[in-house]
């Protein structure tokens, strides 16, 4: 699967790094839902070969351990794992 | 692309009362959320028939079974978790004080080492020799379950854990 757009307001390019099985990314999928953010996502676990090798080094440019959920704020501020408060201040007005 | 077909609701509430029950009887305790516990429980029924064995739902999974040896539910990490931090790292599992309400739940950060501290590690095992080590004292050698830490002395590993039902792949030489 390719990187799925969720439409909201423009509060920067955001990006979740999610796996499709996981309860912690769908909390923040909920989460940037009730925000009405937008932003874009991936399940990464459904990746196969080199845009999996791809994306997992992307997430590791940001977050070395490579774990999920990690949210992207303009390609600079990571957010690892379901951190409610600090989702919520980086992405209000 | 995925093709795979959704755990049927019933299929996934019976899992998550056999998790529970194993839970209960040996001394550990699932997260009281049902709700939560069977979003996890799902992902493991999902993981499983993907992989081939249960690997933990909130971490990427290699698909290699030696890979993943240490993330397979439950994890060699959720015993410490539950002992520093209440809960596992997807917090399918609580502390018994998180239970009743006398710890709070937060986020578990992630214990495993990343794929090249792993690499690092087996390059080190691989180029030490526990024949060295005083063993040879002993009439036999001594295994220890990565999952919950119990030891036997026996020839072989057993089967089965005796304590937390481990399969005898996560035991590892210990003296």
């Amino acid at each position: 699967m390719a990187m799925e757009h969720v439409k909201g307001e423009d509060r920067g390019n955001v990006v979740l790094y999610a796996l499709s099985t996981c309860v912690w990314c769908k909390k923040t999928k909920e989460l940037l839902k009730n925000l009405g953010v937008d932003y874009s996502y991936v399940y990464v676990d459904l990746l196969k070969g080199k845009a999996r090798e791809d994306t997992v080094e992307e997430v590791k440019r940001h977050n070395v351990k490579c774990t999920f959920p990690t949210v992207i704020i303009n390609n600079e501020k990571c957010i690892v794992g379901y951190k409610e408060t600090e989702l919520k201040e980086a992405l209000s007005r | 692309m995925n093709q795979e077909q959704e755990p049927e609701v019933r299929e996934v509430q019976e899992f998550r009362r056999l998790l529970d029950n194993e839970a209960e009887d040996f001394g550990y305790h699932l997260n009281p959320d049902v709700d939560f516990t069977e979003d996890l429980a799902r992902g493991l029924i999902v993981n499983e028939r993907r992989y081939g064995y249960r690997s933990c739902p909130c971490r990427l999974a290699s698909g290699e079974e030696e890979e993943d040896q240490d993330i397979v539910c439950p994890c060699d990490y959720r015993d410490p978790d539950l002992e520093e931090f209440g809960a596992c790292y997807c917090a399918l599992y609580v502390s018994e004080d998180v239970l009743k309400g006398k710890k709070e739940l937060g986020p578990v950060p992630e214990r495993r080492p990343s794929l090249d501290e792993r690499a690092k590690k087996r390059d080190t095992l691989a180029g030490s020799d526990i024949s060295a080590t005083p063993s040879a004292e002993l009439s036999h050698p001594v295994w220890r379950c990565k999952v919950c830490g119990y030891l036997c002395a026996r020839d072989e590993p057993p089967g089965i854990c005796p304590i937390c039902k481990a399969k005898r792949d996560r035991f590892e030489r210990f003296i």
